[in-house]
């Protein structure tokens, strides 16, 4: 106990002294996120040195092992330096799929070279990463996917499609899932493979979303040939061959537990309905939301949201350090994501026509409206809203099969 | 604080399951109800618990209590809620024994406090005047005549009202209905001149009272807390009583949905489980989620009321709220799956449903916490 407190005194100390001021603002919206990468223009100087800094110690992923670039913490210690972060409301100096998604499932299944080579840039914001799973054809069926991989001796040789590859056009390496034993059963035929986005082969053509923006791409591997090593000893594969559904999977409850909780608002510092609406529809002589209806709305939400973030808390002290929490990932996915889109229905509400406008610069080019038109992802990316309540029902509540 | 049990509180829950599963099952209450018990619990029983520090859970152990705080009084509640356990638990351990240790006089804490933990005594609080819950439209009036104080007004579900040898009463000694300022806390003895007690048998079976006040007396030595500032004891005192529902509702509504998915997989129909359509399969996981959040609020307005009592109020106005949207839901549920079946009487899931709805009307329904919320939150 006496270790927690000094290490929080610390902690603070050298928050105190190394964020940056511009950096304790709240983010205005995903475009102030940090991702990193070979391509990454940093938008402010304060931006590069609140990433050096941390990273230098590990902080931008407390709990991995220090040897692989991590801060080596204890959950304890992680969840003390986010409530320090919270408390000068410093930014994430660092997001990425390499964090929430590629470093879990390495730390998990990868070799121990595999984790030394991937694991240090990704810490260090150096190298951006992006997700090869859906196809047109492979959705929420995920493993009936086909994109093709063969051995061809010293190399690996893939062909076939991806879609909806979040920022594929500005990653530099890609974790795909393909098919290498095309007459095993569905499950027992995928591996899990690293792919360089440089590799001659690989192209990426840009989606519009109904939002106005293009996050994501179709991905195309035309005769890419992947070497079996990337480096010494460093296999292209992670885990056994044909086994990668084993890691696809696992890597699924780290992503479905991070969009839950992006869901809450934890990402993004969102603003809360309530205020939203107070400011915007404003209040009566008694201080009250002048929309009685609304208010009703808002409060019920509120409640809602406050005893979601209770449970992450709960089910992340329940958790063993560093450890993901299995099925219950997909509670966090499902109650997050249909929260979020319910909070931005909310915020619609209170805005009313102001919240339409699409350009300009009133509405910051329609921010909200955006914002909003964004959250009805929520629930189906990282798999869908449906497919987690079977998830819930099969594997924590054992339900038959239909 | 991690927002899990303790070690201590998770051997706590696992004593306290095994021995209501044993001494207390739901046909205990059954067979409370059908010989249409005068007091609506056992006393044989509650004396039981009190051997076991379960009466005087928040009581000091220099007054025979176990003193395991309200995290543990929440563990016992919440199983007494899978079982339906018939107990003057809330009215006593929590409610009365929350008001004498936080705010009466030593003399008070002396008197009551180990009696309490004994299982010696049975207290109810006295607040509603009205259908709907609303403490700071107390009306009841104690006229001050010289030292003295005389009660006049009524009260309303009371619970356990009917067998309790004292009674904390809300009073307004001055101000208007409406007002928090102006009310006193007095400790009443339920035989004094002027008490008229009416037992009503509610419809989760269990007992409360309505209670008619006819000029009774009482002195300043009677008061809990402060003369015209009992709103913040007496807010205290609800805030604990909430906390407590919370968890016993996050109780019942559990046990209901355990046996809802139990059935679900044991129900045949179009020759397949039931649990096979993924109709009820989405219901049930979606309901699955919300219990949770249910225990997490519970488990946190408790877990503050240890730490910081004061700042509990929001705390526990989310988990009463959360907890009785979610055990009415999964009462709602549990009844709709089980089919023609859950609407006997003979079937234990009726029972949950009828305590459920006691429970979230009892200090408050989800509205009044929401707009509760509301309001500390500034719209
Ligand atoms: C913004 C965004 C970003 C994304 N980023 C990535 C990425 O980076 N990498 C990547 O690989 N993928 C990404 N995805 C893809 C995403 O994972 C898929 O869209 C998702 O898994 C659903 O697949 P689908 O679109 O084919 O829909 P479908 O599977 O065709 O689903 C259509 C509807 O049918 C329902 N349905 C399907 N099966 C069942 C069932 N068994 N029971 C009940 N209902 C069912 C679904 O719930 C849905 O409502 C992204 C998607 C979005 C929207």
């Amino acid at each position: 106990m006496a270790d927690l407190e000094k290490f929080r005194a610390e902690t603070r100390a050298w928050l105190e002294e190394n964020c940056p001021p511009d950096m304790r603002k709240p983010m205005r919206g995903e475009e102030d996120i940090c991702w990193g990468g070979k391509r990454w223009k940093f938008q402010s100087e304060a931006q590069k040195i609140w990433l050096e800094r941390m990273a230098a110690r590990g902080w931008t992923v407390p709990t991995w092992p220090k040897e692989y670039g991590g801060g080596g913490l204890s959950k304890e210690e992680a969840k003390i330096l986010k409530e320090e972060m919270r408390r000068i409301k410093a930014r994430s100096p660092l997001e990425s799929f390499g964090i929430w998604m590629l470093g879990p499932a390495l730390l998990e299944y990868g070799a121990h070279e595999q984790k030394a080579h991937f694991l240090p840039p990704i810490a260090r914001g150096e190298i951006r990463w992006c997700q090869g799973y859906s196809e047109p054809n492979a959705g929420s069926d995920l493993a009936s996917l086909q994109c093709r991989c063969e051995d061809r001796g010293d190399h690996w040789l893939v062909n076939g499609q991806k879609i909806w590859t979040s920022y594929a056009d500005e990653s530099d390496w890609i974790f795909v899932l393909v098919r290498t034993d095309r007459e095993a059963p569905k499950h027992l035929g995928i591996s899990f493979i690293l792919i360089d986005m440089e590799s001659p082969g690989v192209t990426t053509r840009p989606i519009r979303l109904i939002s106005g923006k293009s996050p994501f791409c179709e991905t195309f591997f035309d005769d890419v040939k992947v070497p079996k090593e990337h480096a010494p000893g460093v296999s292209a594969v992670v885990g056994e061959l044909n086994r990668g559904w084993d890691v696809a999977k696992y890597l699924l409850t780290h992503e479905r537990e991070m969009i839950g909780a992006g869901g809450s608002g934890a990402i993004g510092g969102a603003a809360s309905p309530g205020e939203v609406a107070a400011r915007l529809v404003g209040v009566d002589e008694t201080g009250r939301l002048a929309d009685p209806i609304l208010r009703g709305r808002i409060a019920e939400a509120e409640i809602d949201g406050w005893a979601f973030l209770l449970t992450m808390e709960r089910l992340k002290d329940e958790a063993k350090a560093g450890k993901g929490m299995g099925a219950k990932s997909s509670m966090l996915k499902y109650y997050g994501t249909e929260f979020n889109k319910r909070r931005y229905e909310l915020m619609m509400d209170a805005a009313g026509s102001d919240g339409l406008e699409w350009e300009g610069e009133r509405s910051e080019d329609g921010k909200l409206a955006r914002s909003w038109l964004r959250t009805k992802a929520n629930s189906i990316e990282g798999g869908t809203s449906e497919v987690q309540l079977n998830i819930i029902a099969k594997r924590i509540l054992e339900l038959p099969d239909a | 604080m991690p927002l899990v049990l303790t070690e201590e509180q998770e051997m706590l829950r696992d004593a306290a399951r095994g021995f209501l599963e044993a001494k207390a099952p739901v046909s205990a209450l059954r067979k409370l109800r059908d010989a249409r018990d005068e007091v609506g619990f056992s006393r044989d029983l509650w004396k039981e618990m009190a051997e076991m520090g379960w009466a005087g859970v928040l009581v000091e152990e220099a007054f025979g209590g176990s003193d395991f705080g309200f995290a543990g009084a929440g563990v016992l509640a919440e199983e007494m809620g899978r079982t339906l356990t018939a107990s003057p638990f809330l009215s006593t351990s929590i409610l009365a024994a929350t008001a004498l240790k936080k705010y009466a006089c030593e003399a008070h804490r002396q008197e009551y406090l180990p009696k309490i933990a004994a299982g010696d005594l049975v207290m109810a609080l006295a607040v509603d005047e009205k259908n709907k819950h609303a403490p700071a439209k107390t009306a009841l009036r104690a006229e001050k005549s010289g030292n003295a104080f005389r009660l006049s007004g009524e009260k309303t579900f009371v619970a356990d009202g009917h067998v309790a040898d004292k009674l904390i009463v809300a009073a307004r000694t001055a101000g208007a209905p409406g007002e928090e300022a102006g009310i006193t806390l007095f400790l009443v003895d339920a035989q004094a001149k002027g008490v008229a007690r009416e037992r009503t048998i509610m419809v989760d079976s269990r007992n409360a009272a309505r209670v008619r006040f006819d000029g009774v007396e009482a002195t300043g030595d009677d008061v809990v807390g402060e003369i015209d500032g009992g709103w913040r004891a007496l807010e205290g005192v609800l805030n604990a009583g909430r906390a407590g529902l919370a968890a016993e509702m996050s109780g019942s509504a559990q046990r209901a949905f355990e046996m809802t998915v139990g059935y679900l997989k044991e129900r045949t129909q179009f020759g397949r489980p039931i649990g096979a359509f993924q109709a009820l399969q989405h219901r049930a996981a979606h309901l699955y989620c919300e219990l949770e959040l249910a225990r997490s609020a519970a488990l946190k307005a408790l877990q503050v009321l240890d730490e910081s009592f004061e700042a509990a109020g929001a705390f526990c106005s989310l988990a009463k709220a959360k907890a009785g949207a979610v055990a009415r839901l999964a009462s709602q549920e549990a009844i709709q799956m089980h089919g023609g079946i859950g609407m006997t009487d003979e079937h234990d899931i009726g029972l949950y449903m009828k305590r459920i709805r006691v429970a979230q009307e009892m200090f408050g329904d989800p509205a009044f916490h929401a707009d509760r919320i509301a309001r500390l939150r500034g719209y």
